[in-house]
């Protein structure tokens, strides 16, 4: 145990995700070695992330303004939604450059051993912006895991007479793996999801 | 005895450090576990879609000082990825998933609470009945192994035949008119023969039955299970029926 600040830093700092106690120590001491300025400058980011940072009113992805910088764009698509479950979601789907449409951002997945329904996601709000009659499709990009499934399930059922095309993101083999470590479920499924080389 | 192997239900996973899990599994001769899924988030993962709830599965594991990692897992059942594309039998089958975890115990070995689960998540996934009602018959059977068998039939307090029609959860089920404690519910005799065939495993009974006496039915299992856990189940409140 340390005396003060010192002891009151590395309890704030084990209480970040993935730092345990032996972390917090480490960077507790990295910041009492730094340059004053440094300290200084992570301070007012930790106050300005805090400060300016919200969600977007409309898809609710991390936002400076009211509304993020991908809704206020005017080049994209306004027909297509991308579902996912969190804005870290967002960012990895737009390092593909393959999407240019818009998203919204649930907040999680349906878990209900986690106590995590619907009425707790930003489902009702997807179904409001549905009714602009812009949206054509709506793809969801929730994890490719058996909650992310559900979740999907539950979306295209709740989303079947909405009007509009619902899709879901494949899954698959990864790039650059070895076919015979691929387990049942992901081989079954892309073999339900195989497409034609010869059409 | 570092290395170790076993069948497993797995029934919740919790997200661990970067990206790995930790498993809460009910094993078929060690009861209850929890074990490390290394690197089990990443999609490259060879094991991560199998340790997934409602999948069954043959595990190999490394006993650690405090959690036991998994060094290999064989798909034997993929209950869990079938049910996740129904949304009904899915909310159904985490409540027996979760259900089992509050009625096992690290450790202790649970076998007929392996097979019962096991045989619950079959049903559901090959659609033999309606998900609510194997839900219920899950429950009650789950109830029975653990001790807290319900009587529909006979007086829980005194044994007198039944049938009878006052029902209190306290008491144990049916209760006499001379046993009958105040505010004892009073169900339909459908109902409760409803209850009993699901106990039993009377199917042709419990498919006839009309959807009132289900949801009744679903009700007094729930505030059995309730009852008796102390605690209620948090994802029988998102089931659909």
């Amino acid at each position: 145990m340390y005396e003060g600040a010192v002891q009151d830093l590395i309890d704030e700092l084990g209480r970040l995700p993935g730092v345990g106690p032996k972390g917090a120590q480490r960077i507790a001491f990295h910041l009492l070695q730094s340059d004053p300025s440094d300290v200084e400058r992570l301070v007012a980011t930790l106050t300005a992330v805090k400060e300016r940072v919200r969600f977007c009113e409309l898809c609710f992805n991390v936002a400076e303004a009211e509304r993020c910088r991908i809704c206020q764009d005017p080049r994209r698509d306004p027909s297509a939604i991308c579902v996912v479950e969190e804005p870290k979601d967002v960012v990895a789907i737009e390092r593909t450059r393959e999407f240019r449409g818009r998203y919204h951002v649930l907040g999680g997945a349906i878990s209900p051993i986690d106590g995590v329904g619907p009425d707790d996601l930003h489902v009702r709000e997807l179904v409001a912006r549905l009714s602009d009659s812009a949206v054509e499709e709506v793809i969801i990009a929730t994890d490719p895991n058996l909650e992310g499934e559900a979740t999907a399930s539950y979306l295209s059922r709740l989303l079947k007479d909405v009007g509009v095309r619902v899709s879901r993101l494949a899954s698959g083999l990864p790039v650059g793996g070895d076919l015979e470590y691929a387990d049942e479920v992901t081989l079954g499924r892309a073999f339900e999801g195989r497409r034609l080389l010869n059409a | 005895m570092p290395l170790y192997r076993d069948q497993a239900i797995v029934l919740r996973t919790y997200k661990l450090g970067e990206a790995d899990r930790i498993v809460v599994a009910l094993a078929r001769n060690l009861g209850r576990i929890r074990v490390v899924g290394k690197g089990v988030r990443r999609t490259k993962s060879r094991f991560g879609a199998r340790l997934e709830p409602g999948m069954v599965v043959d595990l190999q594991c490394f006993e650690g000082r405090n959690l036991d990692t998994v060094t290999q897992a064989v798909t034997l059942e993929t209950y869990g990825d079938t049910l996740s594309q129904d949304y009904v039998a899915w909310t159904a089958a985490c409540s027996m998933l979760e259900t089992a975890e509050r009625l096992t115990e690290d450790r202790v070995p649970a076998l007929q609470h392996y097979l019962l689960l096991q045989g619950a998540l079959r049903s559901l996934a090959h659609q033999e009945h309606d998900p609510g009602l194997v839900l219920d018959a899950y429950l009650l059977r789950a109830l029975a192994i653990s001790g807290w068998a319900p009587s529909f039939y006979d007086c829980a307090k005194c044994g007198a035949a039944g049938p009878h029609a006052a029902f209190h959860i306290v008491a144990g089920g049916s209760v006499c008119p001379a046993c009958r404690p105040p505010g004892s519910a009073a169900p339909a005799p459908e109902t409760l023969r409803l209850l009993a065939a699901l106990l039993s495993g009377d199917w042709a009974i419990a498919d006839a039955a009309d959807e009132r006496h289900r949801r009744e039915g679903a009700g007094l299992t729930a505030a059995f299970l309730q009852w008796h856990l102390e605690r209620g189940i948090r994802s029988l409140r998102m089931v659909e029926r």
